[in-house]
């Protein structure tokens, strides 16, 4: 029997309007190589950094306070300075985008299997189970993540001891900031599913006999997808924007590991007193960590929409 | 219109009852409510004693009921740090919230509209093209970080702005305003800006996407085919079918700028209820975090409403019946 | 002086795959009171060239060679301006969809108002008895009361009415009309054609009606131009074009449209656009797969009997039950279909036709009555596994070939899942085989099994959806709408090819369409719908000839009708 063709995955990737729309977009490759070296460098932090900033061993309170080293008192061996413990600046910040990206990147994924498994459930079933998952995310929508987060790290602490909860504080942190998320998913996909349900690939599915449960796995979850990768980029810049901000506001990650934003909020004790480096540095990471994911979620709503262009 | 507003109202009494339930749990099941509010040395005859007059042995719906009933005219019990009345705490600092968001809301509507009708329709424009720019880097600025670059350059290094507290601030009855004092309007000025920036982004790109949204409809290209002027395609049909969808979510951005003032209040050191919940927090004093809770939902469910009375105005479809 | 001349036009869409040339080269010309058609299928640049008239094309489209010329004047190049001030005062314009054409937002006064002030500069007041007077016109009773109300308020041949006033308020020399009846039923599109062509005549205006419909073109066009992949292949009289025409195009475009006078056997040369592949003609029912003995009972009579079928839907919600607001679409529906027959249901849009046909393959559960398969009725079935006994005998293709696969699957996969699903192959390899072989036989040929649906026209997407209706061997099939998005000659192919399946393996069918014609081609028996009620069912050729319901009667005096149509190279069928 003859075999036919296959036109394969990659084949079809590299003729893709996304592709295309990729390469003839510098910003879009600018900020893609820029995500890529933070997240590997965070993720590499213990072979790559230069010091070990949690090791009390290596650390010398004689290094403290200095400048970067292309200032007049700083040291070649810390490029960008140290802070009042004399640890490296580069360090922490390598150790704390590790951090930021692991709170964001998992409370991404929580928000992502809630809200999605929540969205089909809630366009495909209509009625009452609809209209009560809605409403919750109406009521929640009244709610800015931020302080739901801070709620839910609120109750954590009157429920945990004080040394459990900042054992678990890193879990706390991303079940605060996931729950928050999810409604957004929700909502976009309850609404492409209740699209798509209707088109008629779906009742041809359901007059073969498919059953419901396959229906939403094999036919409407792959075609809801791209409105939800959109979503998930952006709210993983919102993710580690929030993780910055409850750290900052001193209820996130414990002081032993910090994330950009303890070290932000430690360095703004410091700002007064002349020594901006050491908040400035990790909120330019921070920024431009967010700006490069941003950017890459714009042009990825766009390339994914082409009548907007 | 009577039976709408009726509809849109049961559906906010059932908010605040569900906001009142949760509000009620934390309270009652986050640690317990009788320790957090006697010293050490209270014998336990005491605290049963108190127990039975707090009248937390009654069955949950009876708590419950008595929680929302006092919680509907405002009185959610007693601070477990500061043992004087959450309703006194928050009285006192709710008019430096409420100023704060009033001036940053009519900042990022007075600026984000017109840059999003701006930068939709000159959508090529080295203008808009920057614009566009500065929202992006807008939305990926955290808050606190504006705050702290706003105090970095305006208060340390160039010394012209105050950098913390709400100035001198004036009396009036119940309510008390920076708005009547050199240096309380000089206080505004930077936490106003950093609680509107992130906002006033967000609704330029929204104006800036429905517009753009308009504008590819068949009754603009119609409108534009009977030779009406750019001006009256854009303003009077363009515009005015952009603003449908934009009130909705607008009125949500605006209603979170409430909440969001946390962030911008405990960076300048704003006396407002945001700061108020975030010490609280911190000390696990749960009456102030449930007011709290309460408080932002009402406020949500206020503004809501009027959006709802001005969708009613602005669409027909909803006044007047299908005649087809 | 031509009215309009339109010179050597030529007009492209660069694109990163190139710049595809969407006109190239057409010349037409339009008289004072006289109606121009341009007649194309898809694809063939006839929308742009109304575009480019007004010049408003859309990005990135541009005029790159030939002039246009209004009264003498050249407008093709003048500024923004100049060529606003030519828009609605000088070239009205009617667009597809009525619906979608009004600003929403404003009332029907604020709208006219707006532009015939702006256009003939007489005040508020004059404006305003101006705009009431063409609504009159326009036939909008009451046109005082009328003009206070909002677009929504009016029904979609209302409101096309009213985007004909706006199109001529502002007395403009010229009408250009795209697809200006596409978006209506048929008895609407009748009394609109009437008076657009009414007032054409009144004013001496030159109208250029575009179009993919023969029936819209041989009821109101003096002249026609006939588009081709951007090219003009054939212009002449309406009557010389329909009856005679020369280009092998022109002729297989009109071969291929449906006759609403005579029951042809099969639609002659229509591989024009689009060849099928060849499909196997050596097929042998008693071997082949699809033929193969099946475990079905046997039924005597009808195959299917529906019982006095209700549908209602929720019109308003309401928590309360008492006090939720019902729409009946399917009121108390009765009819038998025997074993090998190919019974049609026609009706306008609303009529309910394709509720009946979502409640016989159970996507909707009727509020009442049986729709009986073989003597069981399948609305009492509670069992999903005995459900799947009868979903196996009974498949369905439906009206949109672009929604109707999906877009994540190959193809392959997508005819694959019905025959995995009922266990009806035992291997994989199997499995490949036969969706290989089905594919061929729906005339795609088996490459087409490992591409995408991106990849395939509306015509070869139909196929698919036809070899996945297949692929569970059923003996009864419910066609709706399958042609209705085609293009004609498309359609004619399509139509073929359900014929000969339908002949080939002796299924039994419901057809449904809104199409008079296309019914009277495929069908033995019809049953006629309005809104929600069968008001008819008869023999096609009794109905045809000779219809007893007066709403039959109506539909049929409404339906074109075409009568000078070319007959060349037709067979026609023995009654």
């Amino acid at each position: 029997m003859e075999k036919a063709v296959e036109t394969s995955r990659l084949d079809r990737f590299l003729d893709s309007d996304i592709w295309h729309s990729f390469k003839g977009n510098p910003v879009a490759i600018v900020s893609l190589i820029i995500t890529l070296i933070m997240v590997l460098s965070a993720v590499f932090a213990p072979f790559i950094a230069p010091h070990d900033p949690f090791d009390l061993m290596k650390i010398d309170i004689m290094d403290s306070s200095l400048p970067p080293s292309w200032m007049e008192e700083g040291e070649a061996r810390f490029l960008l300075g140290t802070d009042d413990q004399g640890r490296d600046i580069l360090s922490t910040i390598m150790y704390g985008a590790r951090i930021s990206l692991t709170v964001g990147f998992a409370s991404v994924i929580f928000s992502m299997i809630v809200g999605i498994t929540l969205g089909l459930i809630s366009g495909y079933a209509g009625g009452r189970v609809d209209a009560f998952i809605m409403r919750v995310a109406d009521i929640q929508l009244s709610f800015p993540a931020i302080l739901i987060a801070l709620l839910i790290d609120g109750v954590a602490r009157g429920i945990f001891s004080s040394e459990l909860h900042s054992e678990i504080s890193l879990y706390v942190l991303i079940f605060a900031i996931g729950i928050s998320g999810w409604v957004q998913y929700a909502r976009t996909v309850r609404g492409s599913t209740l699209v798509e349900k209707n088109k008629e690939y779906v009742q041809a599915a359901r007059v073969i006999g498919i059953r419901p449960g396959t229906i939403l796995r094999r036919h409407i979850l792959p075609n809801v997808m791209g409105p939800v990768m959109v979503i998930a980029t952006i709210h993983l810049a919102v993710a580690v924007i929030t993780e910055a901000t409850l750290s900052f506001l001193g209820v996130g990650v414990p002081p032993t590991t910090p994330s950009l934003g303890t070290l932000i909020r430690i360095g703004n004790e410091y700002l007064f007193s002349g020594e901006w480096w050491i908040t400035i540095f990790p909120g330019a990471t921070l920024l431009i960590l967010v700006l490069a994911v941003n950017l890459l979620g714009d042009w990825l709503r766009d390339a994914l929409n082409p009548k907007l262009r | 219109m009577v039976s709408f507003l009726f509809k849109r109202l049961l559906q906010s009494i059932i908010v605040m009852f569900t906001v009142a339930l949760i509000a009620f749990s934390m309270f009652r099941f986050v640690g317990d409510p009788i320790n957090n509010m006697v010293g050490q040395d209270t014998s336990q005859e005491e605290r049963d004693e108190l127990r039975e007059k707090l009248g937390l042995n009654d069955p949950f719906v009876v708590q419950f009921l008595r929680f929302a009933g006092n919680a509907a005219v405002g009185d959610f019990g007693y601070s477990y740090k500061y043992k004087i009345p959450v309703s006194e705490m928050i009285a006192e600092r709710m008019p430096a919230t409420l100023e704060l968001a009033f001036i940053s809301a009519i900042l990022s509507l007075v600026v984000g509209i017109p840059l999003g009708v701006y930068t939709a329709l000159r959508r090529e424009g080295i203008l808009s093209k920057i614009a566009m720019a500065m929202s992006l880097v807008g939305v990926s600025l955290p808050t606190f970080l504006i705050g702290i670059l706003l105090i970095l350059f305006f208060g340390v290094v160039l010394r012209w702005l105050p950098t913390f507290g709400r100035g001198d601030v004036v009396e009036l009855g119940f309510w008390t305003t920076g708005f009547l004092t050199k240096s309380g309007i000089l206080s505004l000025i930077l936490p106003s800006i950093t609680l509107a920036l992130f906002q006033l982004t967000l609704i330029m790109r929204l104006v800036r996407a429905e517009m753009l949204e308009v504008l590819r409809t068949d009754f603009i290209k119609f409108a534009k085919a009977r030779g009406l002027p750019d001006r009256a395609v854009h303003f009077k049909h363009a515009l005015k079918n952009t603003l449908v969808p934009v009130i909705t979510i607008t009125g949500l951005q605006l209603g979170s700028l409430i909440a969001f003032a946390i962030i911008t209040e405990s960076v300048f050191q704003w006396p407002g209820m945001g700061l108020m919940f975030i010490q609280a927090i911190a000390d696990v004093d749960i009456p102030i975090m449930a007011a709290y809770l309460v408080l932002i939902a009402f406020f949500f469910v206020l503004i809501n409403m009027i959006v709802d009375i001005l969708y009613y105005a602005v669409d027909p479809r909803l006044r007047t019946s299908d005649g087809s | 002086m031509d009215l309009l001349n339109i010179n050597d036009l030529q007009i492209e869409f660069p694109s990163r795959r190139g710049t595809v040339k969407a006109v190239k080269g057409v010349t037409l010309t339009v008289q004072p009171g006289e109606v121009l058609g341009v007649v194309g299928e898809s694809g063939a640049g006839k929308s742009t060239i109304g575009n480019a008239v007004i010049s408003l094309l859309e990005p990135p489209g541009r005029v790159s060679g030939g002039e246009i010329y209004l009264n003498g004047e050249q407008i093709n190049n003048l500024g923004s301006e100049a060529i606003r001030k030519v828009r609605g005062r000088r070239i009205g314009m009617i667009f597809q969809d009525p619906l979608t054409s009004l600003d929403p937002l404003q009332t029907i006064e604020q709208q006219l108002v707006e532009t015939i002030d702006l256009h003939l500069h007489l005040g508020a007041q004059k404006s305003l008895e101006r705009a009431i007077e063409l609504l009159d016109q326009v036939g909008i009773p009451n046109p005082a009361e009328r003009i206070k109300h909002y677009p929504h308020q009016f029904s979609g041949g209302m409101r096309q009415r009213v985007v004909i006033a706006l199109a001529l308020c502002a007395e403009p020399e010229v009408i250009i009309a795209d697809e200006p009846t596409t978006a209506l039923d048929v008895s609407i599109q009748a009394q609109i054609l009437d008076l657009m062509k009414k007032l054409c005549r009144e004013r001496q205006v030159g109208m250029l009606i575009i179009t993919h419909d023969m029936g819209v073109i041989a009821d109101i066009t003096d002249r026609v131009a006939v588009m081709y992949r951007g090219d003009l292949v054939e212009e002449g009289t309406t009557q010389k074009i329909l009856g005679d025409p020369d280009h092998p195009y022109t002729k297989s475009l009109i071969s291929a449209v449906p006759r609403p006078d005579v029951r042809l056997h099969r639609f002659p040369m229509v591989d024009y656009i689009e060849k099928e592949e060849d499909r196997k003609k050596d097929f042998d029912v008693s071997t082949h797969w699809l033929g193969q003995a099946q475990d079905f009972d046997t039924v005597d009579g009808s195959l299917i009997s529906v019982k006095n079928l209700v549908m209602k839907f929720i019109a308003k919600e309401s928590f309360l039950k008492k006090n939720r607001k019902y729409f009946t679409a399917v009121d108390d529906v009765s009819f038998d279909i025997k074993q090998g027959e190919v019974f049609g249901l026609v009706g306008e849009s609303g009529s309910g036709k394709s509720t009946v046909a979502r409640m016989i393959c159970g996507l909707y559960t009727p509020a009442n009555g049986e729709v009986n398969f073989g003597g069981t009725d399948l609305t009492k079935i509670k069992s999903e596994k005995e459900k799947d006994y009868y979903r196996r005998q009974m498949q369905m293709i439906f009206q949109d070939p672009f929604s109707s696969l999906n877009s994540r699957m190959r193809v392959l996969d997508i005819v694959a899942e019905p025959i995995k699903f009922h266990k009806l192959a035992s291997s994989n390899s199997e499995v490949e085989g036969i969706v290989l072989d089905l594919l061929e036989h729906v005339g795609l040929g088996r490459q087409a099994a490992m591409r995408y649906p991106h990849e395939f026209s509306g015509g070869q997407r139909q196929r698919i959806s036809i070899a996945r209706a297949l692929a569970t061997r059923p003996r009864f099939l419910i066609c709706d709408e399958p042609t209705s998005a085609l293009d004609v000659s498309i359609q004619a192919q399509i139509l073929n090819l359900l014929k000969d399946l339908q002949e080939e393996l002796g299924l039994t069918m419901l057809f449904i369409s809104h199409d008079l014609p296309v019914i009277r081609q495929m069908c033995d028996r019809v049953g006629v719908m309005k809104t929600g009620k069968l008001v008819e069912v008869s023999e096609t050729e009794k109905l045809f000839e000779n219809p007893s319901a007066p709403y039959t009667q109506e539909l049929l005096s409404l339906m074109p009708k075409l009568s000078n149509l070319s007959q060349s190279g037709l067979e026609v069928e023995a009654k």
